[in-house]
């Protein structure tokens, strides 16, 4: 098992950030960025992820995944991008398995469908649409988890950019948000029952806080046969942020308080450590991850 | 027993199936697979115990890929307590079983087989909302197994998984419950701990309670769905109240809607105490009702108050295009050859000019004169104020797509298979795109780019020197125009598709697929693409999701393009009446009757509408 979990790690370039103790208060190296980054000054897409397993937890079953192509001119080829967030759940180790296999299905599937045929610069008249390439995308990741990790199961949420559109795919209660001219919209819906409980105003903010099924999820891949995604498109937030990220983050940093951090500091590397600093320094009680898109201005 | 569920039709990696001709303990010929999911499949079987007539038997077969001891014996307990369950029990609504038995790995449950189908599979195969007066049977029936399982002794028996896919209707429209195998593997723990079925299950099975209230939640559930065709498994958990049933289905009655919403009560003591009271509630409201499906019409009368006539003007043949309201003026092209411009006030006769062909198209004006492409093959530059010609262009073939101004340059198709670009003010050309087949639609201008369908299925991406920047070829005709909306181009197909293209290159990000084909332009708010089609429909589609928010059913051919003003829709059908709807749900505000088809779109002024009929007249309505 160790064996197959370096693997991974290695596949996805997991990142542990230490707890807060141990933590240097300038982690940044100066020379590795540019001194001043101002999203609002740059031309081209930049891009940060950051990962810890948190205080409490001694493992990390949270799987992230980054890949980014950044148009050169309008000829060659697109701006193209994969995000994942993937947040694991179940016993023995089943939680990493089941993220890291979601993880890797659907980054498999989709760069397969968009990303090598954008290369090939394939004739795209009979691709099938984005969107549903990426709800098979991710039902086949589910039907992976089915059959290959009993007892466990993850949440993803999957981003695709392609020229100025961004199309999402969503299980579970990861999170994607579009960060533009100060104010956060969270653009899927989380398939937590305690959040839904609370949306239909039957328990309050306190209970849910404390509520015992405040983790059950009622959609998750893994769950079973049937798998009901979320699909979402977006325009891109010209001068503003796409942010993915699990509960490890949105449940402890308050959403205000992860804006502040994303403008204050500059380039999105920076803020998604910084992100994961402040949820370890908020208690860390579970796995954090955090990727975030920079876009330009139009 | 046969199984049609979305989940089992593409399923099953690595779970090897028994081919059709196994025999099985000697004794059953399998004949075929009827479904299968997770770790079991239904096969279709014949019982050889009987050579001198076939007689049919469903085997269920569970076959175990886990390696997980404990796991194993779970599901194993389950699979053996759904076959002593359904061993004890007899009624006409649950199938018999026949034989149980285990073989190496796989356990095996021979049961009655049901020559039928389930209602999810119902579901899908039909378009049109479902009969009430049949859903009401069902429920009424579904009530009385019910009632047979939670009376049972000692214990009450809780089915727990009450959802259109567990329900089959055999060939004399009995219905019979099916899948007793309802206990699911929870996983103990805090983190991750997961649920069975979404959608149909009431609030408290969350907290793991399983009563018969429960059940009657499901069955409110189940028949919420089909009557609202709304599958509650897509949208937020215990939502049924944000998609009221007669908003979507007017043929319900408001007895029957209150049924339901009482059954699907978020507290279970203020839901029916018992499937018999349920059905004493359905029957009491078939009595009260007497008829269960309303007619429609007396609702609608009502409506034609809100909509009142200014003026009408009867030209000499049909009006199969859209007129424009510029300066005040209503200009209109008419299949009698000419282009009429007309008072919009008072409807009076200002001028008209006469081509050599029918006219189709929706004019455009810019700069004091009016353009009008005609069946002549010639596009026509007009004076507004006098309506004479300032210079015609020539193109070979007629012209029915109307043209579209832009930075001082005029854009159309015609059915030389050309895009045309001319100069508005001297009528020369200044390039022309070939396309594959006739143009019919109305070319979009967009950031320096012009993007127009063409009759072969082909829509092209122009650039404004004439470089072709991408084409993307569609199954038929595309002759609905596009839109552009947020980055995304939004057209129709005659192959019964609505499309979002990402506009940069085309690639696809989303097609809605709808009951017929399209040649109506689509239109936007609110997130919402709206557009009309051959199935009759006007549909509005969520612009992210692409999921259906709602579809108003007209009586015949929508191939007008809808408008929007404000929150209304306004939108023609060949069934000659006009439609105004409320675009958040799809609701008919009022309805206004000409007697002809209308084809063309209307053109909006605050309160004002104009819309020209097959009737051969224009109209002027107040809203």
């Amino acid at each position: 098992m160790s064996a197959l979990k370096n693997f991974f790690e290695q596949i996805f370039r997991r990142r542990k950030v230490l707890p807060p103790e141990s933590i240097k208060t300038a982690p940044l190296d100066p020379s590795s960025l540019e001194p001043s980054w101002h999203l609002e000054k740059q031309q081209t897409i930049a891009v940060g992820a950051a990962q810890s397993a948190g205080i409490e937890r001694d493992h990390n079953e949270d799987t992230l995944f980054v890949l980014l192509s950044n148009a050169t001119s309008e000829n060659t080829l697109p701006d193209f991008g994969l995000f994942l967030v993937a947040d694991g759940m179940g016993g023995h180790r089943a939680g990493e398995v089941a993220s890291a296999i979601s993880v890797r299905t659907t980054a498999r599937l989709l760069t397969q469908a968009t990303f090598l045929r954008l290369l090939e610069n394939e004739n795209q008249s009979n691709e099938l649409p984005l969107q549903e390439l990426i709800r098979q995308a991710l039902e086949e990741a589910n039907e992976s988890v089915v059959a290959r990790v009993p007892g466990g199961g993850t949440t993803l949420t999957a981003a695709l950019l392609l020229y100025k559109q961004i199309i999402i795919g969503h299980v579970g209660d990861s999170r994607a948000y579009i960060i533009n001219d100060g104010r956060s919209e969270i653009i899927t819906r989380d398939h937590s029952l305690v959040e839904r409980l609370k949306e239909l105003g039957q328990i309050s903010s306190e209970e849910a806080a404390s509520h015992p099924q405040r983790n059950v999820l009622y959609r998750a891949i893994g769950q079973g046969a049937n798998l009901e995604v979320d699909i979402v498109s977006h325009s891109i937030p010209y001068g503003g942020y796409l942010l993915l990220c699990s509960d490890g983050l949105w449940g402890v940093v308050p959403d205000h308080e992860i804006r502040r951090i994303i403008y204050k500091s500059g380039h999105p590397q920076a803020a998604c450590e910084e992100l994961v600093r402040a949820a370890n320094a908020a208690g860390g009680p579970d796995n954090i991850s955090a990727v975030l898109v920079g876009f330009p201005p139009k | 027993m046969r199984r049609t569920t979305r989940a089992l039709d593409n399923q099953t990696e690595g779970l090897e199936r028994l081919q059709p001709g196994t025999t099985l303990q000697d004794r059953y010929l399998i004949l075929g697979v009827l479904g299968s999911g997770g770790m079991s499949s239904v096969y279709k079987g014949r019982d050889l115990h009987f050579p001198n007539v076939t007689k049919l038997v469903a085997i269920k077969e569970m076959t175990s890929m886990l390696t997980d001891q404990t796991m194993y014996e779970m599901v194993v307990t389950n699979f053996e307590r759904e076959a002593d369950l359904l061993a004890t029990l007899s009624h006409p609504s649950i199938p018999r079983i026949y034989d149980y038995y285990t073989d190496k790995n796989s356990l095996y449950l021979v049961m009655e087989f049901i020559d039928g189908k389930d209602l999810e599979a119902i579901l899908h195969e039909t378009d049109d909302f479902l009969p009430v007066e049949q859903v009401i049977n069902w429920a009424v029936d579904l009530c009385d197994v019910l009632s047979y399982l939670h009376n049972h002794k000692p214990e009450p028996l809780v089915f727990r998984d009450m959802k259109p896919s567990n329900v089959m209707v055999d060939q004399h429209d009995q219905i019979r419950l099916i899948d007793f195998g309802i206990a699911r593997v929870f996983q103990p723990g805090t983190k991750g701990t997961m649920i069975g079925t979404e959608g149909y299950s009431p609030p408290e099975q969350y907290r793991g309670e399983a009563s018969p209230a429960g059940d009657i939640y499901a069955l409110g559930a189940t028949l919420h769905h089909l009557l609202t065709r709304r599958d509650p498994r897509i949208e937020p958990p215990f939502s049924f109240s944000e998609r009221p049933i007669r908003e979507i289905n007017p043929n319900v009655s408001p007895e029957f809607e209150a049924i339901i919403n009482t059954s699907l009560d978020y507290d279970p003591k203020k839901r029916y105490s018992t499937t018999e009271t349920l059905k004493q509630a359905l029957l009491a409201a078939v009595k009260e009702t007497g008829i269960l499906i309303r007619p429609r019409t007396a609702e609608i009368s009502a409506h034609e108050d809100d909509v009142k006539e200014l003026w009408s003007f009867e030209c000499e043949d049909e009006i199969r295009g859209s007129p424009i309201l510029y300066q005040d003026v209503i200009y209109i092209g008419c299949y009698d050859n000419n282009l009429y411009a007309l008072d919009a006030q008072t409807g009076e006769f200002l001028w008209k000019y006469a081509t050599d062909g029918g006219i189709t198209g929706r004019p455009a004006a810019e700069d004091g004169v009016i353009f009008i492409g005609s069946e002549d093959h010639r596009l026509h530059a007009i004076t507004a104020r006098g309506g004479k010609l300032v210079w015609t262009y020539y193109t070979e073939g007629p012209i029915r797509s109307s043209p579209t101004l832009s930075h001082g340059h005029i854009f159309f198709g015609s059915d030389d298979a050309y895009l045309h670009v001319v100069n508005s003010l001297n009528g020369r050309r200044v390039w022309r795109a070939e396309a594959n087949a006739p143009i019919w639609s109305t070319p979009l201008i967009q950031e320096e780019r012009v993007y127009f369908g063409c009759e072969s299925g082909d829509f092209y991406c122009y650039d404004f020197r004439g470089e072709m920047k991408w084409r993307k070829k569609v199954k038929r005709a595309v002759t609905s125009s596009p839109i552009i909306f947020d980055g995304l181009i939004y057209f129709g197909s005659k192959d019964w598709t609505l499309y979002a293209l990402e506009v940069e290159n085309g690639w696809q990000v989303w097609r809605f697929r709808m009951g017929g084909p399209t040649i109506s332009t689509p239109s936007t708010s609110e997130d919402k693409i709206f557009i009309g089609c051959g199935d009759n429909n006007i549909y509005a589609v969520h612009a992210r999701h692409a999921r259906e928010v709602w579809r108003f059913s007209t009586e015949h051919q929508v191939t007008g393009s809808p408008t929007v003003f404000e929150d209304s829709l306004y939108c023609g059908s060949v069934d000659g009446y006009l439609y105004c709807l409320d675009i958040r749900s799809g609701r008919l505000r009022w309805r206004f009757r000409t007697e002809g088809p209308i084809t063309g779109s209307p053109a909006m002024a605050e309160d004002r509408l104009f819309i020209g009929s097959n009737d051969h007249k224009v109209y002027a309505l107040l809203a």
